[in-house]
């Protein structure tokens, strides 16, 4: 079985400050990997060049068995065939809930209106957004408004959704409905993967988690093996301070 | 206890209302001071009688107003049409500059100079150069009407302000919305047009109606080439009846339309 994601080798530096060395991943149909890592290890970054918001230095990402990253390639095609979903929601306040949500499918899918406007009030309703499609976001709480993103990047159907610390803006009382709301898309097989700092939620729904330092993976497993015996001084280390944080 | 805490709330209110009201006596006594103390300074001057004659002459005003209003008819038209020219002319100089694509240095470059040079001349000099400069190069087919070349004028100059309004809004987006937009697969343009531009707008208009009231007064400026407007009226009944009062008429026309505009820019700012 062909991976749904391929990442071979990535490479990414700003300037002098390599950011990405060298990331090798696969993610197979219906899996979901987390990424985790302290603040500045490279998870966002490799999740915006999964989805060529940033362009790689080197190595190549592959959708489908397709090179994505060759320059040749339009990239505006290929960020049709994914989701991603922001740590601070990035939801566009001018527009409605409603608007948010259809702007993909109606402008760069070109789905009719009327289509897009049903399944749109269809996807909201089943994530409990039933009845705001009027609202602006910033009338909606956080925990709101993030659904309202995951819903948004869902209505493009994408092959893979891409998780940005969807959590890490939220206040702690309302992170749980956000994590309810992956679950049920790890449920629904949806690949996925999702950086995140929640541990127990990493545990929960990733089949591999991947330990992220300093721009490699230096370990990589199934949840149990890496949250219950990790090898790596440095997964140990992240880990300890973790749980002393609590 | 009650009582206790409603007798409290009562003195609370009652002291609230004291200082209510010894405020508004304190802000009116200090109004009448103030005005008063500069209606005296003016009406007792040395030169108040005579001034009172040239400025606010009764019968001078009768006699130029409806002339000057004829004239404040065309400064109206013309603010019209160039603040309809301006908008446009400024919102695609300001995407122009903004642009990243490599066909469009040239034309980003000429943008840099179109503001760099057109916000660098004084208004008045712009009308000028344009005013007479375009007739004497004798095209065929270029108007040679002056108050068309003065609205071209200043259109060119407001261009140029309005460019950098549009464009400091365009820039005061944040850029993760411009990545949320492109997630999504929108094209660069699309993303522009349907996530970044009106967010940008809104931000600005504030700023560009400002720029709006500067240009209502700005259109007087086109009387150097010769078109009745009211400044131009009020100028030829002043000179020819030694009477300053016209003048005052055309001011006061001026006023009814920029000081409704500024308000109109005050509770915009502050819903902002």
């Amino acid at each position: 079985m062909t991976a749904v994601l391929e990442l071979q080798g990535i490479t990414k530096a700003y300037g002098d400050v390599e950011v990405l060395r060298g990331i090798d991943l696969e993610v197979p149909e219906h899996h979901a990997v987390a990424l985790i890592g302290a603040s500045g290890s490279g998870k966002s970054t490799l999740l915006r060049c999964v989805d060529l918001l940033e362009e790689i230095d080197d190595g190549d990402v592959l959708l489908d068995g397709e090179v994505i990253t060759d320059p040749s390639v339009d990239p505006v095609a290929m960020r049709r065939k994914l989701g991603m979903v922001f740590q601070a929601y990035n939801l566009f306040p001018h527009m409605t809930v409603l608007g948010n949500v259809m702007l993909g499918p109606t402008r760069a899918q070109g789905a009719a209106g009327p289509e897009a406007r049903d399944r749109a009030r269809e996807l909201l309703a089943r994530f409990g957004l039933a009845g705001r499609e009027d609202d602006k976001p910033d009338n909606l709480s956080g925990g709101q408004q993030q659904r309202v993103a995951i819903v948004r990047a869902l209505a493009t159907d994408p092959r893979a959704l891409l998780l940005d610390e969807v959590t890490s803006a939220l206040d702690p009382e309302l992170v749980g409905e956000v994590l309810a709301v992956v679950r049920d898309l790890k449920a629904d097989g949806m690949t996925m993967i999702i950086a995140t700092h929640e541990m127990a939620f990493a545990r929960d729904v990733a089949d591999e988690v991947c330990f992220l330092h300093e721009g490699r993976i230096l370990e990589r497993g199934a949840p149990e093996r890496i949250f219950s015996e990790p090898e790596q001084p440095e997964t140990q280390r992240f880990l300890r301070r973790l749980l002393e944080a609590r | 206890m009650a009582e206790v805490v409603a007798s409290r709330q009562a003195v609370r209110a009652a002291a609230r209302r004291r200082r209510g009201r010894r405020g508004a006596a304190i802000s009116a006594l200090s109004t009448i001071v103030v005005i008063g103390g500069l209606v005296a300074l003016v009406v007792t001057s040395p030169g108040w009688e005579s001034v009172k004659q040239l400025f606010f002459s009764w019968e001078d005003f009768k006699l130029a107003f409806p002339d000057v209003l004829k004239g404040f008819w065309l400064d109206v038209k013309m603010f019209v049409i160039v603040e309809a020219v301006v908008l446009v002319l400024g919102l695609v100089v300001a995407l122009v500059r903004t642009s990243t694509a490599a066909t469009l240095f040239p034309l980003r470059m000429l943008a840099v100079v179109f503001t760099d040079v057109l916000r660098g001349v004084p208004t008045i000099l712009l009308v000028f150069l344009v005013g007479f400069g375009v007739p004497a190069l004798q095209l065929s087919g270029v108007p040679t009407d002056p108050v068309v070349l003065g609205c071209v004028a200043l259109a060119l100059s407001y261009s140029a302000y309005v460019a950098e309004v549009y464009r400091a809004g365009i820039r005061s987006v944040h850029p993760s919305q411009r990545a949320a937009a492109l997630a999504l697969g929108l094209t660069g343009s699309q993303a522009l047009r349907h996530v970044i531009l009106p967010q940008a707008v809104r931000r600005v208009v504030p700023p560009l109606l400002n720029d709006f009231i500067a240009l209502q007064k700005d259109v007087a400026l086109v009387s150097i080439l010769g078109p009745l407007e009211a400044f131009r009226q009020a100028q030829i009944y002043a000179s020819s009846n030694f009477n300053y009062t016209p003048l005052m008429a055309a001011a006061l026309l001026y006023l009814c339309v920029t000081v409704p505009l500024a308000r109109v820019v005050d509770r915009m700012q502050d819903r902002q």
